[in-house]
């Protein structure tokens, strides 16, 4: 790879010097104002939406084009820095930290959606496009892409790929990895490739499949092609009150035993639907112990059947109240209202913690049962609101961070939700990802034998661990990151 | 490493050591797609994969299947509480479906066979057995090996034993046929059909749902032609192509008297001549390798094999 021509590709200028050649070296690459080096800069990507903190970022870069971060990642490679992909930065697990002071590649300059190809059911877009965007631009042609995480009014489509994002419509329609066709991605050697294809069955290993889900470590993505999936003509909305969080538990569990996949089935219990209601006013009831929104879609006659079984299915586990939302503002309503759960938990204390583990449907009842022994232990606040329909548990913590070792509690009370979770049969994260967040917990679920094979998957990409090191697997198993983590030039101060 | 991970049922660590860690292997299910890949090379020891269902649990909509078993024998048992899989049923097995990738005509109704895999358990090159996904529908609990694992042809591990994703069986399903109607025309009209096939001058649509739902577009394909009942799909020739599903709604491409069947909205052809071969980019290519050479530094898993040939 010729560096001068992608310098010359992505038309960069030259720029007045900054004191570090990798910088200056960027700045000519790209341009002065798209390449980032203050302290507030700096600081403020040393976050994302997790309580981790990263140590200082080293330069910010804005590339707007497939050839500016190739630029970039070559520059990387020759001043032998780490890179970490960023897009919104609304990640929970500390998937987008910069850890041994990276050149942070934030993707929002590259939001445009490049072309919808109704003939193969899907949209090119770039990285940058806000999930909420795409469906947008969609809704006119009658389509919308389907992974809605609760953060899809600002989450990245390129995050949705990195962390294989998922939401409350996934349970029937699949997470992103499912909505993910091809994708061009710069490879931590500069090189652009295309990964999947538009064809039904691409050949070689499914690279696609793989890149789908890995936190930014296999590479940057530059171009996705994205499913765009159909609206469906009918939809029928359910909100059921039961009196008991395992009752509503046991009829998600129930629901899908009886072979029907709703296209979402949310639980909230009352103390989140109370802070919901405050928030948003949809009408939830706030004297119920939980609230169980159930949402199937399809062709009138069938949804109607569906709906109504889920129905008498919600009765038989002792439902207090069943009511379908009676037109689309209600149904919205009711939607508003789930979606802001997190946000509405501000109006309780100034701090929470989120958590997301995975658990067999049928274990829902008693993980939540020890759940709330938990909270009562560690004296937190504990509320729950989870994607029910696919056993994904979002526990939230909620608490004040100025109280005096409150920190420790949360933690310790996450690491014991963490193991309920596991010895339930279930698994460490369902959309959140590993990040920095759960490495310490991946020897609990895998062997090293497993984690020694998702190493040399991850070198297969990445030979030297230069494209976000120190993620997903822990640093005892993955030699490399430790070496590139620790082979920051002595200039460059942290 | 808790050691309430490492797998301890006899009849996997048996496979294991039937693999073992030297000379080359190569795992033998139905034979179906024996050819696929390239030839087999290295006179390599041919072995099965162990049989058998494990634990079915059709209210988590999951089973738990050793790879050996046939894809026939799990369909019979999953059928019993009206439950099926994304896997084609060839007359193979569970484990040679996966490895060779391939979806069934019907993926639009039943799904792709990439996205049943949820936990896999192989056998590495160095004979230790590997687990990678979990037992729940949704997981993102590090790198991705079941997706690794679907379509490599055996040549990155055995594989031993694996959780698959089941989905309800409609209860109704019905094959319908017309000539002299135009399949793009017949797919768009529809919502989500199971299938259109077309060969050129006749279409075959499969619909699935709920009875009064399977009504509905029933009478929709009136109105686009006279579609009758038939049993199933026709019958497919010999060579799958895998193409854009704009691709396979055009096709052929140049004028020829092929033969074919093409899957609208899905992008499968079945013609009676080979797809002409499709090429890698290099740099693409570059990562296979590196991906094999990582899994199977002495090349001895399914020597001979390439998926990048398929």
């Amino acid at each position: 790879m010729v560096l001068s021509k992608l310098r010359e590709l992505a038309g960069g200028s030259k720029d007045e010097s900054s004191g570090d050649p990798f910088v200056d070296a960027l700045r000519n690459a790209l341009s002065a104002d798209r390449v980032k080096y203050d302290g507030a800069h700096r600081s403020l990507h040393s976050h994302d939406a997790s309580v981790f903190d990263g140590g200082n970022s080293g330069p910010v870069v804005y590339p707007e084009t497939t050839a500016e971060v190739q630029a970039v990642v070559c520059l990387a490679n020759e001043h032998q820095r780490n890179v970490v992909p960023r897009g919104a930065g609304t990640g929970l697990a500390g998937g987008a930290i910069p850890l041994g002071v990276p050149v942070v590649v934030a993707v929002t300059k590259m939001n445009a959606i490049l072309e919808v190809d109704e003939a193969n059911s899907i949209a090119w877009v770039e990285p940058g496009v806000i999930n909420l965007d795409l469906t947008r631009h969609l809704a006119p042609l009658g389509y919308h892409f389907a992974p809605d995480p609760s953060s899809q009014q600002v989450c990245t489509v390129g995050g949705n790929v990195a962390n294989n994002s998922g939401g409350p419509h996934c349970l029937a329609y699949g997470v992103t990895n499912a909505h993910v066709m091809a994708m061009e991605i710069v490879l931590p050697s500069g090189d652009a490739v295309m990964l999947g294809g538009l064809d039904a069955e691409p050949q070689g290993f499914d690279l696609r499949g793989v890149f789908v889900g890995s936190e930014g470590t296999l590479g940057i993505v530059t171009k996705i092609a994205v499913r765009i999936t159909k609206n469906r003509p009918a939809v029928r909305t359910l909100l059921m009150a039961f009196d008991d969080v395992r009752d509503a538990a046991n009829t998600v569990s129930d629901v899908i035993a009886d072979g029907i996949v709703p296209a979402a089935m949310e639980v909230m219990d009352k103390a989140i639907t109370a802070a919901v209601e405050n928030y948003v006013g949809a009408g939830y009831p706030t004297d119920a112990a939980a609230v169980l929104l159930a949402e199937v879609d399809g062709l009138d006659s069938g949804v109607d059947i569906d709906a109504d079984r889920i129905a008498e299915i919600g009765r038989a586990n002792n439902a207090t109240d069943v009511r379908l939302a009676g037109s689309d503002e209600e149904r919205m309503l009711l939607w508003k209202g789930r979606k802001t759960a997190f946000g509405a938990v501000a109006q309780i204390a100034p701090d929470y913690y989120l958590h997301d583990t995975v658990v067999p449907r049928s274990a829902l009842a008693d993980v939540l049962d020890q759940i709330y022994a938990i909270s009562d232990k560690y004296e937190l606040l504990i509320m729950n609101v989870f994607h029910a329909g696919d056993g994904n548990l979002h526990p939230l913590i909620v608490f004040d961070g100025r109280d005096e070792g409150v920190l420790d509690r949360v933690h310790a009370a996450g690491g014991e939700i963490i193991t309920a979770s596991l010895d339930a049969g279930g698994v460490l994260s369902g959309e959140h990802g590993i990040g920095v967040e759960k490495q310490k917990y991946m020897d609990r679920m895998f062997t090293d034998d497993d984690l020694d094979h998702q190493n040399r998957l991850r070198q297969a990409f990445d030979p030297g661990c230069r494209t976000n090191p120190g993620k997903v697997i822990p640093s005892g198993h993955s030699c490399a990151d430790i070496q590139s983590l620790r082979s920051v030039p002595k200039e460059v101060w942290g | 490493m808790s050691a309430t991970l490492t797998v301890d049922d006899p009849t996997l660590l048996g496979f294991a050591e039937e693999v073992g860690e030297t000379g080359p292997v190569a795992i033998v299910g139905g034979q179906t797609r024996w050819d696929i890949g390239g030839e087999s090379a290295g006179e390599p020891r041919l072995l099965r994969a162990p049989e058998g269902i494990v634990d079915y649990k059709p209210e988590e909509m999951t089973v738990q299947v050793r790879a050996g078993t046939t894809v026939a024998d799990l369909h019979v048992a999953l059928a019993e509480k009206g439950q099926r899989t994304a896997l084609p049923d060839r007359g193979g097995t569970v484990g040679g479906a996966l490895a060779v990738g391939e979806n069934d005509i019907r993926a639009l109704g039943r799904g792709r066979v990439r996205e049943s895999l949820l936990q896999v358990r192989y056998v590495s090159a160095e004979g230790r057995i590997v687990s990678s996904g979990g037992p729940t529908v949704k997981n993102v609990s590090g790198f991705d090996l079941p997706r690794l694992m679907v379509g490599s042809l055996g040549t990155l591990g055995c594989i031993a034993e694996v959780i698959l994703r089941t989905n309800p069986i409609p209860a109704v399903s019905r094959w319908l046929h017309a000539d002299r109607v135009d399949a793009g025309t017949t797919f768009d009209g529809l919502l989500h059909p199971s299938a259109v096939l077309t060969d050129g001058s006749g279409t075959w649509v499969q619909l699935e749902g709920h009875g009064a739902d399977v009504d509905q577009q029933a009478s929709i394909l009136q109105t686009l032609g006279s579609f009758t009942e038939v049993d199933g799909p026709p019958v497919l020739p010999e060579h799958r192509w895998s193409l854009s599903p704009s691709e396979a709604g055009a096709f052929p491409a140049s004028d020829g008297d092929l033969a074919f069947v093409a899957a609208i909205g899905l992008g499968l052809v079945f013609a009676d001549a080979p797809q002409p071969l499709r090429r890698l980019d290099p740099a693409v290519t570059l990562i296979n390798e590196r991906m094999k050479q990582n899994f199977d530094p002495t090349g001895r898993l399914n020597p001979g094999r390439d998926a990048g040939r398929k």
